[in-house]
């Protein structure tokens, strides 16, 4: 197909290779190095969109991140996303796209009605209109707009690309490859800086791929390629294209958006999508540059209406006419650059000057080439629905207010400008309060905040002469703070045409007759008429009238907007523009995806995957896992088609009858040494750890100093100055953290050092009457008798060959032990228990099973420790010292804790002995009771009582001690259930605690 | 993300750290009367001042020291970092 708009002795593109894309439907073709944009606008496609609000048709106003209205849905490799701007998208194979926020088409949308309601979509419309009745809302109102608002549409698939995190450290980050730059990061790299130069655009340059203006003799363009090929050569320099700095954090981290593979048409496996890059740099030196500003005018949003600079990037980079009877409309000298472009390509031009006649060096130029200059002149209106046909212009009065007359002209596109606008969002965000600068009407960086400096353009110096000096001393100076080197740079020579004053004008007048809309923000269908109106009712701050109106909250972040927006309310006010202010830069500068945030950190590598030695032969052994923490440990190892509950029941029970093993290795292990460690633990700890002798394992619960529990566990005297301590499986760095806290900051004095030995040690426990038999078959030559070793004992034997740690102590309730060996052991250990366990009858035993038998022992865990529970309310008060002080003590006095009529643990059985007591449910004396129904204690953990065969629970209720024997109803509303309950003791089996002792 | 300054391992992203809350706040010594005024004000009562603030911070994935930041609690600017035993004034 004919690209009816392509020029073919001008660009950068690549003309060897043409490539197919498709939009809204139809099939064109571009050149490899085109934007999506470009490329459209070589086929004459104006027409991308319709606007948020009154769905009016939309085009192309700029070429890169300044685009407002160009938001595409874009398919590429069959994953599809919304909101992308044709103009930074590269056109690549197979690419599809399709306009957003119409329906049924771009062309004919039924949206379009609200643009011929407009009188009735003012500011603040939705806030006034929609506000009664309250009730309307959720079910009305609100699905009625989110169905008639919003952008493109999220893709619900699996996003199958690959997206990477980067950290980079350098002496000195520059953002942006326009000659303030290059010309800075060469010098700092000539001073040997490690220095990183991120350019947003495929191609380095800036600027000077587009302005007509030579350095020592050279081309713009070409001189930026010397640069930047010497660059290349540099082992301390990285350059990076398709690189956006977005964001600019504390203590001079930048954070950059790299897009890596989104313009590769074969991309492998492995490459990413697009890289996030966490920067920390020493020095930053911004050179963001500038972004030109509209002209407001009627109906300036009309499809054809183009900023000028964006017209002149499309002609000499893409080889693009954005049309062929262009109008230039301009405050300054820089638009007449565009119109020279189009003379060169054979277009001619008018250009309409809202300043008074004057001879600058432009105008002259202008003038030799016979290009026509109207003075005083600018566009009131483009005529035109889907694109621009004519204009209406009109010569302004002096004061400009006003016009002295009108008449018709015809046109294809309005190229506009009004003069340009620093892109100071970085650095506004690091921290530096910007400054008015009223020769240039608009805001620069002031102090700086960070070790960030603003050069060139975006400092608001528009001349190449003045942006390359102040860079290559820029560059040097902060360089040679790092590295002390100072080399002697020779300063380009620099050729540009001089530039005389701008036009401070903005807005131009409406025609006597007609209201056309004109639009300050674009993207969100900001008019002059919405800021009127939000001025009218009385909003003054800047940061109440952009939210009222949604002026600049775009995703452009008001990059064409916020001025123009800045000046209506100045006029309006009667201020200067400064006193009116700005509203806040906020990260990202431009959109990025999710993806990126997220990096590789999805699925199973959301968090690290904590594994036991055993975890291979739990896998083989059909396991069903389940997370704790990080951890996988084995719920349950499933035979047949048993349920949950068929195999936690069958598992527990095998526990109590014969013999079962269950991996612990995920328990906390600390290691405690140092002669000052039983002061330590005694502090710790609520109990009195003193007089533990050495190869005795004893309970201890520790509190946080409001009083509450923190943990529990068994510590163990190994020898003399050295401990070793469990923890639970969640606490066990919090417990860690704990301890380091107290032994470095409370209490230096007392010489104890402590480390986590978990990962470590593999754990192993046998618990079941015929534990002790087992255990005589693993260890042969140890005496394992009740005497040798009683409960709570501890033994260093050997597992055959294998140094192991043996303790007697029991979570289950039964007779057992816990073996430690070394972790690479951990294996070895498990398969020797589960051969030598066979003539028992051993099974392994999965978490499901270990809480069945806790529970219905009475034993407490982390349900019950939830952190509000205090010693007494899980029956630990005969664990608390009244002698001794410890950690939380104090609290432990508090009224609230002391109450006779304490919440405190109980158990609870349902009174049909049948239904299954759903965890978290409340107990209430009456289920019918009208809402509030006075909640009495809550149902903290739940299980099937093998012993007993009928489900048991633990509840955390209100004066428990006294509550014993009566009734109440545990009732889930989360569950729809209801069940009455009679409350008994806790210990539900063995109340007396034999079997552990046996 | 801040960067701190681990008096034992040098300038760390924050990612390796964790926030330890007051560090002018002193523990009661063990094993002496307090009052019940002295012992509610060490347990709940913390200042949330803004500007400098001398906060405890722990070098969880690093050497697991505990130190003191000496930090603006509005801007996060850093001024100093010092090891339990120094002082910061």
């Amino acid at each position: 197909m004919r690209q009816s708009h392509r020029l073919n002795n001008i660009g950068l593109i690549n003309r060897d290779k043409v490539i197919t894309f498709n939009f809204n439907g139809k099939s064109y073709q571009g050149y490899e190095g085109d934007t999506l944009a470009s490329a459209l606008l070589a086929n004459g496609v104006h027409l991308v969109g319709r606007s948020f609000k009154y769905h009016r048709p939309r085009g192309f106003i700029g070429a890169g991140v300044d685009e407002p209205n160009a938001k595409l849905q874009v398919t590429i490799n069959g994953h599809s996303e919304p909101n992308i701007n044709a103009t930074e998208i590269e056109l690549v194979d197979g690419l599809s796209a399709t306009s957003q926020n119409c329906w049924p088409s771009v062309e004919f949308d039924i949206g379009a009605i609200n643009n011929f309601l407009k009188r009735f979509f003012p500011a603040g419309f939705y806030y006034k209109t929609f506000m009664w009745p309250k009730s309307f809302w959720y079910k009305v109102y609100e699905p009625f707009i989110r169905k008639a608002a919003g952008l493109g549409v999220a893709s619900l698939e699996k996003d199958k690309e690959r997206y990477e995190h980067k950290f980079e450290y350098c002496d000195l980050l520059v953002t942006g490859s326009g000659p303030s730059g290059l010309a800075s990061a060469y010098a700092a790299a000539k001073n040997g800086a490690k220095v990183i130069l991120a350019e947003d655009k495929p191609r380095y340059g800036g600027t000077l791929l587009t302005d007509d203006v030579s350095i020592d003799n050279m081309s713009g363009k070409d001189w930026s390629e010397k640069i930047i090929s010497e660059l290349k050569t540099m082992p301390n320099v990285t350059l990076k294209n398709r690189s956006q700095v977005f964001g600019y954090y504390d203590h001079n981290m930048m954070v950059m958006f790299e897009r890596v593979g989104d313009h590769l048409s074969n991309k492998s496996k492995y490459t990413p999508r697009q890289r996030l890059w966490y920067i920390r740099a020493k020095e930053t030196i911004l050179s963001t540059g500038s972004i030109e500003r509209p002209i407001v005018f009627g109906n300036n949003d009309t499809p054809g209406v183009v900023l000028s600079s964006a017209a002149k990037e499309y002609m000499k980079v893409y080889g693009v006419l954005v049309g062929r009877k262009p109008i230039i409309f301009t405050n300054n000298d820089s638009a007449y650059e565009t119109a020279f472009e189009f003379k060169k390509n054979n277009v001619e031009p008018i250009i309409l000057d809202t300043r008074e006649e004057h001879d600058s060096e432009v105008v002259q130029e202008a003038k030799n080439k016979g290009i026509q200059i109207k003075f005083s002149y600018g566009v009131i209106v483009a005529n035109g629905y889907k694109k621009v046909k004519s204009a209406k212009i009109g010569k302004l009065t002096k004061d400009k207010k006003s016009l002295e007359s009108t008449e018709t002209i015809n046109c294809d596109c309005i190229c506009v400008s009004g003069f340009w606008t620093p892109t100071v969002h970085l650095a506004s965000q690091s921290g530096n309060k910007l400054k008015f600068d009223e020769k240039i009407d608009a805001f620069i960086p002031d102090k700086s905040k960070q070790n960030e400096k603003t050069i060139g353009a975006a400092n608001g110096s528009f001349t190449l002469q003045e942006t390359i000096e102040s860079a290559f001393k820029t560059g040097s100076e902060l360089s040679s703070k790092i590295t002390d080197k100072n080399n002697e740079n020779k300063i380009p020579t620099v050729t540009e045409t001089k530039y005389s004053v701008h036009d401070k004008f903005w807005c131009m007048p409406l025609p006597k007759n007609g209201n056309p809309k004109r639009f300050v923000d674009f993207q969100n269908d900001v008019a002059v008429s919405d800021i009127e109106i939000a001025l009218r009712e009385g909003y003054r701050s800047i940061e109440h009238v952009k939210r009222y109106t949604t002026l600049g909250m775009a995703t452009d972040q008001g990059r064409t907007s916020n001025l123009n927006g800045l000046q209506m309310v100045s006029n309006i006010e009667n201020k200067i523009v400064p006193e009116v202010g700005h509203t806040t830069f906020r990260p990202p500068f431009t959109p990025i995806t999710i993806g990126t945030i997220v990096g590789r950190e999805v699925g199973m590598e959301f968090m690290p995957t904590r594994k036991t030695p055993m975890h291979d032969w739990h896998e083989k052994n059909n396991a069903v896992f389940v997370d704790a923490g990080a951890w996988k440990r084995p719920r349950y190892y499933k035979q047949g088609n048993e349920t949950l509950l068929e195999a936690s029941k069958r598992e527990a029970k095998n526990v109590r009858e014969n013999v079962g093993i269950c991996d612990v290795t995920t328990l906390g292990k600390i290691d405690i040494k140092g002669p000052d460690a039983a002061e330590f633990l005694n502090r710790v700890y609520t109990n009195a750890w003193l007089k533990l002798p050495v190869g005795k394992a004893r309970y201890g619960v520790m509190l946080r100093e409001d009083g509450m529990i923190m943990d529990d566990g068994t510590t163990t005297r190994i020898s003399e100055n050295h401990y070793h301590m469990t923890t639970t499986t969640a606490q066990a760095a919090n417990v860690l953290s704990h301890l380091e806290y107290y032994l470095q900051i409370v209490w230096p004095e007392l010489n104890v050092n402590v480390v986590s030995t978990t990962e470590q040690w593999a754990g192993a426990a046998i618990a079941g009457p015929k534990s002790r038999d087992m255990l005589s078959k693993l260890f042969p030559d140890l005496d394992v008798s009740n005497e040798a070793l009683p409960f709570m004992g501890y033994i260093e034997s050997n597992l055959f060959g294998v140094p192991a740690r043996i303790f007697r102590i029991s979570f289950s309730g039964e007779l057992a032990y816990e073996v430690n060996v070394e972790s690479n052991y951990g294996l070895f250990m498990w398969e020797k228990m589960m051969e030598i366990g066979q003539e028992f009858n051993n099974q392994p035993y999965g978490t499901e099973a270990l809480s069945t038998l806790r529970i219905e022992m009475g034993h407490v865990a982390g349900p019950e420790l939830d952190g509000r529970t205090i010693p007494q309310d899980v029956s630990l008060d005969g664990l608390v010292s009244k002698k001794k002080d410890f950690i939380g003590k104090n609290s432990l006095g508090k009224e609230a804790f002391t109450l006779e009529n304490r919440q405190k643990i109980v158990g609870l059985v349902p009174t049909d002995r049948k239904s299954s007591i759903p965890e978290g449910s409340h107990l209430v004396e009456n289920e019918k009771a009208k809402l509030p129904n006075p909640k009495l204690g809550h149902v903290s953990s739940s299980c099937w009582s093998v012993e007993n065969n009928n489900p048991f629970s633990l509840a955390i209720v209100n004066d428990g001690k006294n509550m014993i024997g009566k009734k109440l109803f545990a009732v889930s509303p989360l569950k729809n259930t209801s069940i009455e309950v009679e409350i008994i003791s806790s210990h539900y089996v063995d109340p007396e605690g034999k079997r552990v002792r046996s | 993300m801040l960067h701190i300054n681990c008096p034992f391992c040098g300038l760390r992203a924050q990612k390796e750290f964790a926030y330890g809350g007051d560090a002018t706040v002193k523990r009661p010594e063990i094993n002496k009367e307090v009052s019940k005024e002295e012992w509610d004000n060490f347990v709940y009562m913390r200042k949330s001042p803004r500007g400098k603030h001398i906060e405890l911070w722990h070098h969880i994935s690093g050497c697991r020291q505990w130190f003191k930041v000496q930090r603006d609690t509005a801007t996060h600017e850093i001024f100093k970092t010092a090891k339990m035993s120094e002082e910061i004034v």
